[in-house]
C-alpha cells in the first residue's frame, strides 16, 4: 500500500481548502484531471477531464472498455493520483489524500470480499477501522444486513454464498461506514440478466433510501439510461457529454454519443440558418426542416455549411411515397423482432435509413420490399451534431 | 526438494501436445522414480537389522533405534540440529517475508530483477563455494573476537535458508487478489492495519510453508555446517558423516531413517499448505 500523506484522524477529518463556488451542491468536482500511466509506453488514460457530480444523485460513467472509467473512479477513491488537475469532495481538495482518509467507499467489480471473514465481519470492517464502538458496529451491521436482505446469512463465510449474495454483501460493506460518495465499478457485469435487472432496481432503491451520492460505472447503455439521474458519456479519456438520460438520448451532441447510445440514422445536411437553440437544415431530399442544436451550439464556420444530423429510428414513420415526404427511399428489408418491426430503406444516395415501428397485435405487414416509401419525420426529431 | 522439482513436468506451450504421448516418456519417468527412491529402500530396511551387518539381514529389531536413542552424542547432535534449524528458519522466514512484500507490494522499480537474483543467490552459487567463503570470513572473526558460539552456524544457515522461505511466500503473495488490500485501504485501514488484518491472515499458509521448507533444508545441511562449525558443534548430519568415516553400523541407518521420515513429513505438509493456498 502506498501512503503519502500522514494520517491525522479518521476519514473526512483532513485539512480543508475551500473553493469559492458553492460547495454545498457539489459532491465531487474534478478539475482538469489528467492521468498518465507511466511505463515502457505511457498511457494517457484521462485527458484533461472536468466533471461535477452533485450531492445525492445517481451519476453514471458510461463508455466502452478502455475509455478511462475505472481510472476516474480510482482517482476519486484515491487508489491512483492525478498526473495533473485536482479533485475536490464537498469543497475539500482530496487529490493527495490516501484512500483510507477519504470518506468514499467502493464496490469492486470482483467484490473483493475478505475470504477469511464472515459476512458480518466483512460488513463491519470499515466501521471497525474507523474505531467505532462495538455496539455501534453491531447495530449498523444488522441494519445493513436488513437493507440488503441478507440477515439470515450473517454468519456465513463469504465463500459459502452465491455471486448475487456476495454482491449484496459488497454493497452493504461499502455502505456501512456511510460514505459521502459510493463508487461502483461495473458491479452488475458478473450477474446473469435476470439478477442484473433485479439488482438495478435494488441499487436505485438503496440510493434513494440512503441518500448517498452514487457514482456508477457501466459500459451498458441501457443500464445507464434506466438507472441514472445523470450520465457522462466517455470515450478515449474524455467526457463527451453529461446530462440526464433523456437529454443524452434525444439530444446527443457528438457522433460517438449518438452511435454508442441506441440506434441512429446519420444524415449529412446543409445548414440553412442557425438560431439560438435550433437551426434549419436542408436534407438530401431538398426539404428544409427544423433541427435542435447541441448544448453549447455549433459555429457556422467550423461546420462549413454542412452538418451531420441524427434521427432515431423510432422517431420516423414509414408512409406512402409522396412529393412532400421529408425523405424517401426503397424498402430493402423488413425485420420483425416481436415488439417492433425494423424497415431498412435505401436513400437515393445509397445510405440506409432504419425506421422502427412498434407492432400492434395481429398486425398485417402491408409493406413490400423493393417498393418506394416516404419517410415521415415528426417535429423535433432531427438533432444536429457538434462535429 | 531438489528431487521433487526434477520430476515436475516440464511446461510445454503446444496446446494439443502431451508429453505423455512421446514414446519412452513413461519408461523414462519410471526409471527416474526408481533411481530416486530405490537407494532409500535398503537404507531403511537394514536399519531394522538385528545384526551388525549391512549386507545380511539377521532378523527384525528396533535395536539400532534404541542404540541411537541411548547415544548421548546422537541426542546432543539432534538437539543442536533442531535448535539450529528452528532459529535459522525463523529468522530466514521473517527476512523472506519482508523481502517478498518488498518485491511484490511495490510499484516495479529499477533494480527489482537484481534483487530477485540476490535473494536467490544461495540457489545458484555452489554450496562448497559459500562454505569456503564463510569458513574464511568466520575464521578471521573467530580469531579477532574469540567467540566460538552457535551464532556463526545460525547466520550461515539463515543465509542459505532465505530463498527457500522466500519462494513459497512470494508465490502466495502473487496469487493473492490485490483488490483485497485495495478494499481494505478503501475501508479506512491504514497500511499497517491492512497488513495485519488482510495480508497477513491470507499469507500465513505461505509463511508456514516457507518456514517448514527452510527448516528441512537447515536440518539436512552438511557442507556448510561441516566447514563453519566449531569443535563440539556437531549437528546430526555432520555427526553421521563423522561416524561413516569409522565403522558403519545400522545405527547410522536408523538415524538416517528418522531424518528421512521427518523430512518427508515436513515436505508433505509443505505441499499440502501450498495446495490449499492456490
Ligand atoms: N495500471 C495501469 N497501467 C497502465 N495502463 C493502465 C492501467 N490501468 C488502466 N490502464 C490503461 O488506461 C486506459 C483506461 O483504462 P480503464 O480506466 O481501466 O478503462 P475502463 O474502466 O473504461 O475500461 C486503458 O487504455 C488501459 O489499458
Ligand atoms: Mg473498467
Amino acid at each position: 500500500m502506498v501512503s503519502s500523506v500522514k494520517s491525522s484522524a479518521g476519514a473526512g477529518k483532513s485539512k480543508t481548502t475551500k473553493t469559492k463556488s458553492s460547495p454545498q451542491e457539489i459532491a465531487i468536482d474534478a478539475l482538469h484531471v489528467t492521468k498518465i500511466y507511466r511505463g515502457d509506453t505511457d498511457v494517457l488514460a484521462l485527458d484533461d477531464v472536468s466533471v461535477q457530480i452533485r450531492k445525492n444523485e445517481f451519476f453514471t460513467l458510461l463508455g466502452p472498455s478502455g475509455c478511462g472509467k475505472t481510472t476516474l473512479l480510482r482517482l476519486i477513491a484515491g487508489f491512483e493520483h492525478p498526473t495533473a488537475g485536482m479533485i475536490t469532495l464537498e469543497g475539500e481538495d482530496i487529490s493527495l489524500l490516501p484512500p483510507y482518509q477519504r470518506p468514499v467507499n467502493t464496490v469492486f467489480q470482483s467484490y473483493a470480499l475478505f475470504p477469511h471473514m464472515s459476512v458480518a465481519e466483512n460488513i463491519g470492517f470499515g466501521l471497525e477501522m474507523l474505531g467505532k464502538p462495538k455496539s455501534e458496529i453491531d447495530r449498523t451491521v444488522d441494519n445493513m444486513l436488513e437493507l440488503v436482505k441478507m440477515t439470515e446469512l450473517k454468519n456465513r463465510q463469504t465463500s459459502q454464498i452465491s455471486g448475487g449474495q456476495q454482491q449484496r454483501v459488497a454493497l452493504a460493506r461499502a455502505l456501512a461506514p456511510r460514505p459521502k460518495v459510493l463508487l461502483l465499478d461495473e458491479p452488475l457485469s458478473a450477474l446473469d440478466l435476470k439478477l442484473r435487472k433485479q439488482m438495478q432496481i435494488e441499487l436505485k432503491r438503496l440510493q434513494h433510501e440512503t441518500g448517498i451520492t452514487f457514482v456508477f460505472v457501466t459500459h451498458d447503455q441501457e443500464e445507464a439510461l434506466t438507472m441514472s439521474d445523470r450520465v457522462a458519456v466517455m470515450s478515449e479519456g474524455n467526457i463527451l457529454q453529461v446530462g440526464p438520460p433523456r437529454e443524452i438520448y434525444d439530444h446527443p451532441a457528438e457522433r460517438f454519443v449518438a452511435n454508442f447510445i441506441g440506434d441512429t440514422n446519420f444524415i449529412t445536411a446543409g445548414l440553412v440558418s442557425i438560431g439560438k437553440s435550433s437551426a434549419k437544415v436542408k436534407l438530401p431530399s431538398g426539404k428544409t426542416v427544423a433541427a435542435a442544436l447541441p448544448q453549447g451550439g455549433i459555429s457556422k464556420s467550423d461546420a462549413k455549411g454542412k452538418v451531420t444530423v441524427v434521427i432515431r429510428p423510432e422517431h420516423a414513420r414509414i408512409g406512402k411515397a409522396a412529393s412532400n415526404s421529408t425523405l424517401s427511399g426503397t424498402l430493402q428489408n423488413i425485420v420483425y423482432i416481436g415488439t417492433d418491426t425494423h424497415y431498412h430503406l435505401e436513400l437515393p444516395k445509397g445510405d440506409i435509413f432504419i425506421i422502427r415501428s412498434q407492432n400492434q397485435r395481429d398486425f398485417e405487414e402491408s409493406h413490400r420490399v423493393g417498393k418506394k416509401y416516404g419517410i415521415e419525420i415528426g417535429p423535433g426529431a432531427v438533432q444536429v451534431l457538434r462535429d | 526438494m531438489a528431487d521433487a522439482s526434477m520430476v515436475s513436468p516440464a511446461k510445454k506451450t503446444g496446446r494439443a501436445f502431451s508429453i505423455r504421448k512421446q514414446t519412452g516418456f513413461t519408461t523414462m519417468a519410471i526409471v527416474c522414480f526408481f533411481l530416486l527412491y530405490a537407494p532409500l529402500l535398503p537404507l531403511v530396511f537394514y536399519s531394522f537389522n538385528a545384526g551388525t551387518s549391512l549386507a545380511f539381514f539377521e532378523g527384525f529389531s528396533f535395536r539400532w533405534y534404541v542404540a541411537a536413542w541411548n547415544n548421548d552424542l546422537v541426542i546432543d547432535a539432534t538437539i543442536r540440529s533442531v535448535y539450529l534449524a528452528a532459529a535459522a528458519s525463523s529468522i530466514a522466514t521473517v527476512l523472506a517475508t519482508m523481502a517478498a512484500l518488498g518485491t511484490t507490494r511495490t510499484k516495479p522499480y529499477k533494480g527489482l530483477t537484481a534483487i530477485y537474483v540476490m535473494i536467490n543467490q544461495p540457489l545458484m552459487v555452489p554450496e562448497i563455494v559459500t562454505a569456503v567463503a564463510l569458513l574464511i570470513l568466520f575464521a578471521s572473526i573467530k580469531a579477532a573476537t574469540n567467540y566460538h558460539g552457535m551464532a556463526y552456524l545460525i547466520i550461515a544457515h539463515t543465509a542459505f535458508c532465505i530463498p527457500f522461505a522466500y519462494l513459497p511466500i512470494r508465490a502466495r503473495l502473487e496469487g493473492m487478489d490485490l483488490s483485497l488490500e485495495t478494499a481494505a485501504a478503501d475501508l479506512y485501514a491504514t497500511p499497517w492495519l491492512t497488513f495485519r488484518r488482510v495480508t497477513f491472515p491470507l499469507l500465513w499458509p505461505g509463511i508456514l510453508a516457507g518456514m517448514m521448507l527452510a527448516f528441512v533444508i537447515s536440518l539436512d545441511d552438511v557442507v556448510i555446517t561441516e566447514l563453519v562449525k566449531s569443535s563440539g558443534q556437531d549437528t546430526l548430519p555432520t555427526y553421521m558423516l563423522g561416524q561413516l568415516r569409522r565403522a558403519i553400523t545400522p545405527e547410522v541407518n536408523a538415524i538416517s531413517s528418522v531424518l528421512l521420515a521427518v523430512s518427508v513429513i515436513m515436505v508433505t505438509i509443505f505441499f499440502f499448505l501450498n495446495r490449499k493456498s492456490s
